[in-house]
């Protein structure tokens, strides 16, 4: 099962090389991570997107939540969420195409950001299955490169992570 | 105030942490480190003859006596050899402080003299490690870092200063205590979990305590007894564990896994609620997890580490908590509810433990002419009285001490348990005669182990540690010759080792006694002249063994825990 894990952690030199040594060291999967520091500098956040059985993503949060720097962990898949990505695409944008691809990006609500003669570079942002179904919709031979943030996602509603700057603020999860 | 270089800082955080003993090398990087410690008198420098070896001998002051243990190495190849050291002490939770020097902050990512990425190296094997590039964040550096070593699971911390750190200037203010957040371990267990805990306890009919590691590393082997005793239910200690419930007591069933009893195996196996206490249901306890998954049980788990629960075996009940703290909450509650589990069901369950006890699966035959590795072992149970520090290598000899010698106390039975790192014996009894000068220290070791780490004769010579060494001399690797013997073949590829050393030679030229013992009735009276004419040397007792002298009972790896491997020619 996929799932999506939002991690607080100190915005420290190497606090990203502990995540990503661990998912290595355990040989958990991951399949994007994205990482930058919140309104608060001291702070980073991370978000992973893995997969695993129950058992496994259970371990990983907790192996998460052992690490030192980490602050909060939550399976923000496990409740309602809101995932988005951006992907920067450059396409060869000739005679008939350009008004194709342009058509193209208007249906996916997308920019294009920048214009050349002969090429398009089309901003994107939308769930990862979207962005991947965009990369469908075009004919392979007209890419020329594309890149990806990687997720990153929010829970719905009142569901807020955030350090609450006091002795107690390490969650862990205790199983029922 | 006055200013204080960053070396001094370091040696007046040590000092700050009461440190007694240090142990390291100096090169380059921890010059003024080590100019810092020649200006003072508090703390004492164990120079030892490989780094390696002050790792593990910090790790073995550590383990014999709940303190933190300190290293202190230079940069590059210093903090390379220190690395099997710091694997060795994360895999068994000891904790420890190394501090590594490093080259100067305008250096680093230069490919300098003696460089490397030391925080990089270590990462995968510490609990957690710092790199400190400013001056004035080094005292509360090295308070975290005592902080995180010895708190919640304990571990090795790394701390990486720069030379030019330690030669700047600040003010010296060293924090009493201190708060992270992103660091909270939890100490108390759920209420309600213990609760449910209690409970199963009471209604089992084959219960079972497993306690590991952590009993020990908690100090809760007091309440561990109690609550054992309490119950009246039978106990297993892990290799890790050994001592934490005394050995020679009746509801004492010996170590579980792969080298286990009889009687400790199946009752693992066949308990209807399993107490699991600081262990981790490790692939040499337990055998094959989905084997031990098979059988219907109840577990329940103790342990500091949320992350050691449900990790390889399902759990039934969690808890997450330090060790005393919960088996003291266990005892309130049995003791408020004036509850015992129904003597007559305890009773049948014993007389079944009691039939797999009859089958005495640690006997051995002697021979005539040959020394038998186990008679060894129960020779110097007899003469230490079972009252010494036993360090151990790891191998064949490692699992005859532990099968053999009864350990009544905790922290008298040090062995590389997780990592399995051979030629940890000798600097683990340096560490642990240290820090109990009073006591006997014995390591147990093989002829193949001891040469890993030969070198720091010296340093015991150095510093006047007088250790015993009892070498298992079989001219095999023995556990690997074991493993070819039964699972391949027979082809003794490469665990026969040709030249060894004349180690009584060997012993002399370091200024120690050496004794080589070939003869069973020479045992004894070998043992009894170490450990009383020379209760001030180190003796190195040759004894030369059986070579054909297996370990049984044995759980091969992947087979469950039942389907043990009896002595073949009793």
């Amino acid at each position: 099962m996929r799932h999506i894990i939002s991690v607080l952690l100190e915005n420290e030199a190497g606090a990203l090389s502990r995540v990503a040594g661990l998912f290595s060291a355990r040989a958990y999967n991951i399949e994007t991570l994205t990482v930058a520091p919140t309104e608060d500098v001291s702070l980073s956040r991370l978000t992973i997107v893995t997969s695993g059985t129950d058992a496994v993503i259970e371990q990983i949060t907790k192996q998460l939540n052992k690490l030192i720097d980490v602050i909060k962990v939550v399976d923000l898949s496990e409740a309602a969420h809101i995932e988005r990505e951006l992907m920067l695409i450059k396409v060869r944008a000739t005679g008939k195409d350009r008004e194709e691809l342009k058509r193209l990006a208007d249906i996916f609500r997308g920019h294009i950001i920048d214009v050349t003669e002969s090429t398009y570079v089309v901003e994107l942002t939308a769930s990862g299955a979207k962005l991947d179904s965009f990369i469908q919709a075009i004919d392979a031979g007209l890419i020329l490169e594309t890149v990806r943030t990687g997720v990153c996602g929010i829970g719905r509603g009142e569901r807020i992570l955030k350090s609450l700057i006091r002795a107690n603020c390490r969650t862990v999860k205790e199983i029922p | 105030m006055t200013m204080m270089t960053g070396a001094e800082i370091v040696i007046r955080c040590l000092q700050e942490e009461k440190v007694e003993y240090v142990f390291g090398y100096p090169g380059g990087s921890v010059l003024h480190i080590y100019d810092a410690l020649f200006k003072q008198d508090q703390i004492k420098h164990i120079l030892v003859r490989h780094e390696q070896a002050a790792v593990h001998a910090a790790d073995g002051l550590a383990r014999s006596s709940h303190k933190v243990g300190v290293a202190l190495v230079t940069s590059g190849p210093g903090a390379t050899n220190a690395v099997t050291g710091i694997a060795t002490a994360y895999m068994d939770s000891v904790p420890l402080v190394v501090i590594s020097g490093q080259v100067p902050n305008a250096y680093i990512g230069q490919d300098a003299f003696q460089e490397c990425d030391t925080v990089g190296i270590t990462r995968p094997c510490v609990k957690h490690n710092f790199l400190v590039n400013d001056v004035h964040q080094l005292a509360v550096t090295m308070k975290k870092a005592f902080y995180i070593a010895n708190s919640g699971r304990p571990g090795p911390v790394v701390v990486d200063i720069p030379k030019d750190v330690t030669a700047a200037k600040c003010k010296f203010e060293y924090p009493e205590t201190i708060q992270m957040r992103s660091y909270n371990p939890v100490i108390k267990g759920h209420l309600g979990q213990i609760r449910k805990a209690v409970h199963l306890l009471l209604e089992a009919k084959r219960p079972m305590i497993y306690s590991g590691g952590g009993a020990i590393l908690s100090n809760g082997a007091e309440q561990l007894t109690r609550l054992t005793r309490r119950l009246g239910f039978p106990i297993t200690n892990t290799l890790m564990g050994l001592g934490a419930y005394p050995g020679t007591d009746r509801q004492f069933l010996g170590m579980p896994g792969m080298h286990g009893t009889v009687e400790a195996n199946l009752a693992m196996q066949h308990c209807d609620v399993l107490l699991a206490i600081g262990a981790r249901f490790d692939d040499r306890v337990i055998g094959n997890p989905d084997n031990f998954s098979s059988l219907p049980r109840k577990i329940i788990h103790v342990d500091i580490d949320p992350s050691s629960i449900s990790k390889r075996v399902k759990v039934d009940v969690p808890i997450v908590g330090n060790v005393p703290d919960v088996l003291e909450e266990m005892l309130r509650l049995l003791d408020a509810g004036n509850a015992s589990p129904d003597p007559e069901v305890l009773a049948a369950w014993w007389h079944e433990i009691e039939e797999w006890r009859a089958k005495q699966c640690m006997k051995y035959r002697m021979k005539k002419s040959i020394i038998m590795p186990q008679y060894v072992m129960e020779k110097l149970y007899e003469v230490t009285g079972g009252k010494a520090i036993v360090t151990s290598d790891v191998g064949q000899h490692q699992m005859w001490a532990a099968q053999y010698y009864k350990f009544d106390e905790p922290r008298r039975w040090l062995n590389s348990g997780g990592l399995g790192t051979m030629g940890v014996g000798l600097p683990y009894a340096m560490g642990a005669a240290l820090q109990h000068p009073e006591m006997q220290v014995a390591c147990v070791t093989g002829e193949g182990s001891i040469q890993m780490c030969i070198q720091e004769l010296s340093t015991a010579k150095q510093f006047r540690l007088p250790i015993k060494i009892i070498n298992l001399n079989n001219r095999y690797l023995g556990m690997v010759r074991q493993w070819q013997e039964m699972f391949y073949g027979s082809r003794y590829s490469e665990s026969y080792m040709d030249s060894l050393p004349d180690f009584v030679k060997l012993a002399e030229a370091y200024g120690h006694v050496g004794m080589r013992i070939e003869k069973p009735e020479d045992v004894e009276p070998a043992l009894r002249k170490a450990f009383i004419e020379h209760k001030d040397d180190l003796v190195f007792m040759d004894f030369i063994t059986d070579q054909k002298a297996n370990v049984f009972p044995m759980v091969a790896a992947g087979k469950g825990l039942a389907d043990m491997i009896l002595t073949e020619d009793l």
